[in-house]
C-alpha cells in the first residue's frame, strides 16, 4: 500500500490515555468502550483507561473465541468482540409507548441517556455503523430514537493492528483502516518502547475535543509508524470471499441444494443476527398491566431464523430452517444492495466467531461459487 | 395524482411527526358483514381529514393487544370516514371484532402503494378477487363506478368460501344490475340455495370472455389463488405488465423499518403491498422466500 502523508492532530502519550476519557467525562458523555468481562470482550460503559482490556489479546475461530493473555501494556490489542455499538444506538429492547385505558392517550418514551462516546470502534463498526445510519435514517421516515443518539454521539475510533482469524473486512468492508466515519481515530504505537497514540480528526467534533487534550507533535517518522499497523493488519487477513459477484451468485442460487446442507448444521439460534452489526429486524411487543388499566408497546430486536418473523394467517412464510437460512446469507450479501445501495456485511466475523456450531460464510459463500463454476464447467463440457 | 409508476406516495405522518405513533380514531358506525367479517368505520378524534389511493392500507391498534395491517375498503380520496372490513382470524382482529361504536383505535397510515386507477384510464377492467381480498380491492370497484365514463368493460370475478360467505352481496347485487358491468361471483362449496357458479374462481375466467390486449386486471387473493387467476389471465393473453397483484406479509412498522415484511429485495409495507405483476414475477415463483 502506497504511503499516504498524514496530518495528524498530534500524539496523545498512552498514560494520558485518561486525559482522553476525562475530557469525554466532562463534555457530559457516557463512555462506551472494550472491556474483559467473563471469558471474552464485550462493550461496557467505563469511567477510566484501567477498564480497558490492556494486555489482552483474542484467538478466534469459527465457533470460538479465545482470550489470551499477552501481558503486554497494549490497550487495543484484539479485533472485535461479541458486542457491537449498535446496542446502543438501536438497543434490543425499548419501550415506545405507555398508553392509558381510559381515553387511550399515548405517551412516547423519550430517550433520557447522556449523550454517547464509543472509544475503541474499529473499521468495521464504523461500516456498521454507515449502514445502520442508511437504514434508520436514509428513507423517508427517519427514526427519531436512532437519529437523535446518533446525531449527539461522539466516535473514537482505533486502527486495527491484529485481525483475527474470523476478520475479513479487506474482502467485505473498508478495513482495517479507519478512514471516514469518525470524529477521532487513533493509531496505538510503539508499545514496547515509546508507547503512545496518534491522533486524527473526522469532525468538528473530533477537532474540538482533542484541542482540550495536552497533545505532543508527531515527527514525520510517525506516517511510517501509522503505515505499518495497517499494513501489518491488511497481511494478516486471507483472502476470503469468492472473486465473484456475489450478490448474482446467490440471487441465482435460491433453489440451490447447499441451503438444505447448511440448515442440516443450523441450530436456528439466531446468534449470527443478534451479534451482526448491521442486523434491524425487530418486533413490537404489546404488553398490559394485571388489572388492565394500562398497556405498553415494546419495540424488540427479532430475528429472520425464527418462524414469528414471517408468520401471517396460516402459517409462517419461511417454514424450514433452508429458507431462513436463505433469507440471512442472501440478506445480508445480495437484496441488501438492492435495498440499500451497500452490502449489509462488513466482514466483522461476528457471526462465524459466535456460531455454536461455526458455520462460516465464508466458506458457504466459497462453496456457492464452486457450484456456480461447476455448474458452468459443465454447460461448457456438454456444449 | 396517481402516476403510472406505482411509486410510493408522499409519506403522511399523522403522529406528531413519529410514524410509529398512532393517532386516535374512534369507531362511528359497524356492521356484521358475515360470521366473520365485520365492517368499521373510523374517524379521528381531532376531525381531521383522511386520504388515501385505493389498494393502500393503515396498522390498526387496539388497547393492549397489538397492531394489524388492514386495507383501507371505501371510497378512495378525502373525507372524514376510514373504512375497514376484517375477517376474525386471530388476537388482534378477534379484539378489533369486539369494539363498539364509540371505541377508540389506534390508527397509522396510509401505507404503501396502490392500484394504478388513472393509468389504467380507457382500459377494460379486470377485478378477480378471493375471499377477503375483495376487501382491499372495493375502493377501485367503488372509483370505476363513479367514474364509468373513464374506463372500457369492467368485470367483477369473486370467490367465496361458501354462499354465507359472499362479501358485500349487496353491493356486488347493484353493481350487477348495471347493464355494462359483469359480476361472476363462485363458491368452494355451495348449499341448497345457491344457484351460481361453484369452483375456483379460475374457472370463471375464461368464461368472462375479454379482449387481453386492452385488459387492466387487478388481483387480490391468497397467493395460491393469485397464481392460478394469473396463469389463466396469461393463457387468454393478457400479458403481466397488465396484471397487478396485492402481496401479505407480516408486517410490524409498515415503514421499511422492521424487516418482518421483507420478500426478497422488497419491503412490502412500502415498495407494496400492490405490485405490477412482471416486476416481481421472479419473486413470486421462488418458495418460503
Ligand atoms: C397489506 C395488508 C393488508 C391487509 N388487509 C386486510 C384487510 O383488509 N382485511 C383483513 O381482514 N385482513 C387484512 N390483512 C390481513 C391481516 O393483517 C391479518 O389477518 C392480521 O394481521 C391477523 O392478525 P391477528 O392478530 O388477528 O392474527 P394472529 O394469527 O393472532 O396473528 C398474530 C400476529 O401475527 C401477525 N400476522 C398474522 N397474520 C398476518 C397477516 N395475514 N398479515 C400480516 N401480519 C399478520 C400480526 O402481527 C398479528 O398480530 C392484510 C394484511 C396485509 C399485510
Ligand atoms: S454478516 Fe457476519 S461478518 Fe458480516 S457484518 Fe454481520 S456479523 Fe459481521
Ligand atoms: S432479515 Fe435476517 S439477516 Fe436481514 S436484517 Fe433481519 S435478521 Fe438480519
Ligand atoms: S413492515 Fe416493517 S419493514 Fe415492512
Amino acid at each position: 500500500m502506497e504511503l499516504r502523508p498524514r496530518s495528524f492532530a498530534g500524539q496523545l502519550k498512552a498514560d494520558q490515555l485518561n486525559s482522553l476519557i476525562d475530557a469525554l467525562l466532562d463534555q457530559g458523555y457516557r463512555v462506551i468502550a472494550p472491556v474483559k468481562r467473563d471469558a471474552a470482550i464485550t462493550l461496557a460503559e467505563i469511567r477510566t483507561s484501567e477498564s480497558l482490556p490492556q494486555g489482552w489479546g483474542d484467538e478466534q475461530q469459527p465457533g470460538s473465541f479465545r482470550l489470551t493473555d499477552r501481558g503486554d501494556t497494549e490497550y487495543f490489542g484484539f479485533a472485535v468482540g461479541a458486542g457491537s455499538f449498535k446496542q446502543y444506538l438501536f438497543p434490543s429492547r425499548r419501550k415506545l409507548l405507555d398508553i392509558d385505558r381510559h381515553d387511550m392517550s399515548m405517551t412516547k418514551v423519550e430517550d433520557t441517556e447522556k449523550p454517547l462516546a464509543f472509544l475503541g470502534a474499529r473499521a468495521c463498526d464504523l461500516d456498521a455503523i454507515a449502514i445502520q445510519d442508511r437504514v434508520f435514517m436514509g428513507s423517508d421516515f427517519v427514526d427519531p430514537f436512532y437519529a437523535k443518539r446518533r446525531n449527539e454521539c461522539i466516535i473514537i475510533a482505533v486502527n486495527c493492528h491484529r485481525p483475527s482469524s474470523t476478520c475479513f473486512c479487506t474482502d467485505a468492508g473498508k478495513g482495517p483502516e479507519c478512514r471516514s466515519g469518525f470524529d477521532v481515530a487513533l493509531t496505538e504505537v510503539g508499545v514496547d518502547d515509546d508507547h503512545r497514540f496518534l491522533v486524527e480528526t473526522g469532525s468538528e467534533k473530533g477537532t474540538a475535543l482533542v484541542n482540550n487534550l495536552d497533545l505532543e507533535a508527531t515527527t514525520e517518522a510517525d506516517d511510517a509508524a501509522r503505515q505499518e499497523i495497517i499494513d501489518r493488519a491488511v497481511a494478516a487477513m486471507q483472502p476470503a470471499l469468492p472473486d465473484t459477484d456475489i450478490p448474482a451468485l446467490l440471487k441465482a442460487a435460491t433453489e440451490s441444494p447447499r441451503w438444505e446442507s447448511i440448515a442440516e448444521r443450523c441450530l436456528n439460534c439466531a446468534n449470527c443476527t443478534l451479534s451482526c452489526p448491521t442486523c434491524f429486524c425487530s418486533g413490537i411487543e404489546d404488553v398490559t398491566d394485571l388489572d388492565g388499566t394500562h398497556a405498553e408497546r415494546w419495540q424488540t430486536w427479532s430475528s429472520c431464523f425464527t418462524m414469528d418473523h414471517s408468520y401471517i394467517h396460516g402459517g409462517s412464510i419461511r417454514r424450514i430452517g433452508a429458507s431462513r437460512y436463505r433469507q440471512w446469507l442472501t440478506h445480508k450479501m445480495s437484496f441488501w444492495v438492492d435495498q440499500f445501495g451497500m452490502s449489509g456485511c462488513t466482514g466483522c466475523g461476528r457471526c462465524v466467531t459466535w456460531c455454536p456450531v461455526g458455520i462460516d460464510i465464508r466458506e458457504e459463500l466459497r462453496g456457492f461459487a464452486g457450484d456456480a463454476l461447476e455448474a458452468t464447467t459443465n454447460e461448457e463440457a456438454t456444449a | 395524482m396517481l402516476d403510472t409508476s406505482l411509486s410510493p406516495l408522499p409519506p403522511v405522518v399523522h403522529g406528531a411527526g413519529d410514524p410509529m405513533l398512532p393517532v386516535k380514531t374512534r369507531i362511528v358506525d359497524r356492521k356484521q358483514e358475515t360470521a366473520d367479517t365485520f365492517t368499521i368505520e373510523l374517524e379521528f378524534e381531532n376531525g381531521s381529514e383522511f386520504t388515501f389511493a385505493p389498494g393502500q392500507f393503515n396498522m390498526l391498534y387496539t388497547f393492549g393487544t397489538g397492531e394489524v395491517p388492514i386495507s383501507i375498503s371505501g371510497t378512495p380520496g378525502t373525507s372524514k370516514n376510514i373504512v375497514h372490513t376484517i375477517r376474525d382470524v386471530g388476537v388482534v382482529t378477534s379484539a378489533l371484532s369486539g369494539l363498539n361504536v364509540g371505541d377508540k383505535v389506534g390508527l397509522r397510515g396510509p401505507f404503501g402503494t396502490y392500484w394504478p386507477i388513472e393509468s389504467c384510464k380507457g382500459k377494460d377492467i379486470v377485478i378477480a378477487a378471493g375471499g377477503i381480498g375483495l376487501a382491499p380491492i372495493r375502493p377501485v370497484i367503488r372509483h370505476v363506478m363513479e367514474n364509468r365514463d373513464d374506463y372500457g368493460r369492467f368485470i367483477i370475478l369473486y370467490g367465496a368460501r361458501t354462499p354465507e360467505d359472499i362479501l358485500y352481496p349487496e353491493e356486488l347485487g347493484q353493481y350487477k344490475s348495471n347493464l355494462d358491468v359483469e359480476v361472476w361471483v363462485t363458491v368452494d362449496r355451495a348449499d341448497r340455495s345457491w344457484r351460481g357458479h361453484v369452483g375456483v374462481i379460475t374457472t370463471m375466467i375464461t368464461g368472462a370472455g375479454f379482449e387481453p390486449e386492452k385488459v387492466a386486471a387487478f388481483v387480490c387473493g391468497p397467493e395460491i389463488m393469485m397464481h392460478f387467476v394469473i396463469m389463466n389471465m396469461n393463457r387468454l393473453g393478457v400479458t403481466n405488465d397488465q396484471i397487478y397483484v396485492s402481496m401479505e406479509r407480516n408486517m410490524q412498522c409498515a415503514i421499511g423499518r422492521c424487516g418482518h415484511c421483507q420478500w426478497g429485495t422488497e419491503f412490502v409495507c412500502k415498495d407494496g403491498p400492490v405490485y405490477r405483476f412482471d416486476k416481481v414475477e421472479h419473486l413470486f415463483n421462488i418458495r418460503q422466500l
